[in-house]
């Protein structure tokens, strides 16, 4: 119960609480109408052009059809996912193993080091250099350069060092090294089962990234199997190159080649989404707690 | 002594400091001595140590190339654009954090950041189909209100408003969860003190809770400073079709396009664009944060 003697609001106030709720009732709306349009345009058959109806009139699987016949959807889902996963892993490991050192106040050359790594948050070689020197690197076509020039996220670290230096205390290290605990086995054994939550938002991030990211691949990977699904998104749902995937749909059961192609392309924002999505509720809890570590300067 | 001392004491720990400065030399600071082609003539034969210096030739193509003016406004426009739209985040927390029913409150802020999981990819052509000209969920919504559908996605005027638009349709929920934590720090009593002194509801906004946003507010905006000549290629380039060009050409893709995808790649003239934006970047962020900085006392560095 709230206590009885809370102020109320004057008249205005109240006015504009309702406004604002009202405001706020919209804003969802807003939100959630072309996300739900397009998940329930998947489901459909394609025959309700031009309508702000969102419930389908007929509903049908030949979208998910469609996609799931398509082999390098496939191909392209299970090189995205091992990516990932591998990603985000030497991406956590880069953080990890930066940030721990330089979280102890002791470390001779800390602030030259930091400096080093902050100044790549402002600067850098640009594209073509970029391109160029990994070229040299041998890293064109080569998965490699999908996965360790991104592990490289000095933002990503200054969080996971915030976190270090500030919420494990430094007693617990003097009380491991008097009982005889090495450097690592401190590292592994103590600091890193109770930053738990920090690296959850670190590998949220890295993961999100690495799922997302199409433009790397673009131009460094040109074998086909090698892509990542969002190279193959790109081909069918920006450049409109899907005619061979959706000749395999039931020409009678949808009425044109147009709408046989936006149905397909609902069904492939769905599946291709869904991922990142079904991670999404386990880190959810640890957003605020991340973002907030990421706004303390570092 | 007692400084290599302790520094040997610490051995373990540089080594572990070891693999990500590599990584960070490799991947960082090499591409960084690169940069010296957009001085020199580059070749694809040459290496880039050899290559011959031919001072600011490719910095003054550049500024003297026909679409110079073009590119630079489009890209200005996009950036001024979104930086004006900044205020949007702490908007919406402060309408968030105003909500007094709390499972409303919890599940407009959850509905809010689900849209930034989406990529960049899936976002771009789920624009694609909203603003598609025949079948679209927007001409649709237009027609309702009686205007006549039209093709956004190949009229040049609208691009920037797509653009930022859905960009904060996709990002403003999430830009705000720091905003609204903020606000929830804010102590109760001071809102009570203000309640008995008379406030109301937009004076309490005015005086305790903008006061409260200022300085991440303040820090985020210095970053953005230092972001706007950098329109984000990613985006940009997938909304790119040949009707819009003439106001999506921005200075990354244009980099881009430049540098790899002609038939001859013009390494040097690519990079002299991309050295020039950082650049300029780099000083509109010391610049703007030494101003906030003597304002208001909060500053990045």
């Amino acid at each position: 119960m709230k206590n009885k003697n809370a102020i109320k609001p004057c008249l205005q106030d109240r006015v504009l609480l309702i406004i604002n709720t009202i405001l706020m009732i919209l804003f969802g709306i807003i939100i959630l109408y072309p996300l739900l349009f397009c998940i329930l345009s998947s489901f459909s058959r394609g025959s309700q052009v031009m309508s702000i109806n969102i419930i389908p009139d007929t509903w049908s699987l030949e979208g998910y059809k469609a996609v799931f016949e398509y082999k390098w959807i496939w191909i392209g889902y299970r090189n995205s996912i091992i990516y990932t996963a591998v990603g985000t892993l030497l991406g956590v490991m880069f953080c990890v193993f930066a940030a721990y050192p330089l979280s102890k106040p002791d470390l001779d050359g800390r602030n030259l080091f930091m400096g080093l790594f902050v100044f790549t948050m402002y600067f850098g070689g640009g594209l073509i250099p970029t391109y160029l020197i990994y070229r040299s690197y041998g890293l064109l076509d080569s998965v490699l350069v999908l996965l360790l020039p991104s592990a490289v996220n000095v933002y990503n670290m200054i969080i996971t060092r915030t976190y270090f230096s500030s919420q494990i205390p430094t007693e617990l290290r003097e009380a491991a090294f008097l009982d005889g605990c090495g450097e690592t086995k401190y590292l592994f054994r103590i600091v890193l089962p109770l930053s738990v939550p920090i690296l959850a938002v670190v590998a949220l991030y890295y993961a999100v990234g690495h799922w997302n990211s199409y433009f790397d691949a673009m131009i460094y990977i040109n074998t086909k199997i090698k892509r990542p699904l969002s190279v193959f998104l790109r081909e069918i749902l920006v450049l409109n190159e899907a005619d061979d995937i959706t000749s395999s749909m039931d020409p009678d059961a949808l009425a044109s080649l147009e709408e046989r192609k936006n149905v397909m392309k609902y069904a492939l924002i769905v599946v291709s989404s869904v991922p990142m999505y079904i991670l999404y509720p386990f880190v959810q809890k640890y957003f605020v707690k991340g973002i907030m570590i990421g706004s303390v300067k570092g | 002594m007692i400084r290599l001392k302790r520094m040997w004491r610490n051995k373990a720990l540089y080594l572990m400091l070891l693999i990500p400065f590599a990584m960070l030399i490799l991947f960082r600071y090499v591409p960084m001595y690169g940069v010296q082609i957009a001085f020199k003539n580059y070749l694809p034969s040459d290496t880039i140590s050899s290559a011959e210096w031919v001072g600011l030739r490719y910095v003054m193509k550049f500024t003297e190339n026909y679409n110079f003016r073009a590119i630079v406004m489009n890209t200005l426009i996009i950036g001024v654009y979104s930086l004006a739209t900044f205020f949007c985040a702490p908007t919406l927390a402060i309408c968030i954090n105003y909500l007094t029913n709390q499972k409303f409150k919890k599940t407009i802020q959850t509905v809010s950041y689900l849209p930034h999981f989406i990529s960049t990819v899936v976002m771009c052509s789920i624009i694609l189909q909203i603003f598609d000209a025949r079948s679209g969920l927007f001409n649709a919504f237009m027609n309702l209100i009686g205007v006549e559908s039209r093709n956004y996605m190949g009229m040049p005027g609208a691009f920037a408003h797509v653009f930022i638009w859905t960009g904060i349709w996709q990002d403003v929920g999430y830009a705000s969860i720091i905003y609204i934590a903020s606000l929830a720090s804010v102590s109760p009593e001071y809102h009570e003190a203000a309640m008995i002194d008379g406030a109301t509801l937009l004076k309490r906004i005015r005086h305790v809770d903008i006061p409260c946003l200022l300085p991440t507010m303040c820090v985020l905006l210095i970053m953005r400073c230092g972001q706007v000549l950098n329109v984000g290629y990613e985006k940009v380039y997938l909304l790119q079709n040949s009707m819009n060009i003439e106001a999506s050409e921005v200075i990354s893709t244009y980099v881009y396009k430049q540098g790899l995808t002609q038939g001859l790649p013009q390494y040097s003239f690519a990079t002299a664009i991309g050295l020039f934006v950082s650049v300029i970047n780099l000083i509109l962020l010391v610049t703007v944060n030494k101003i906030t900085g003597k304002l208001s006392g909060s500053s990045l560095f």
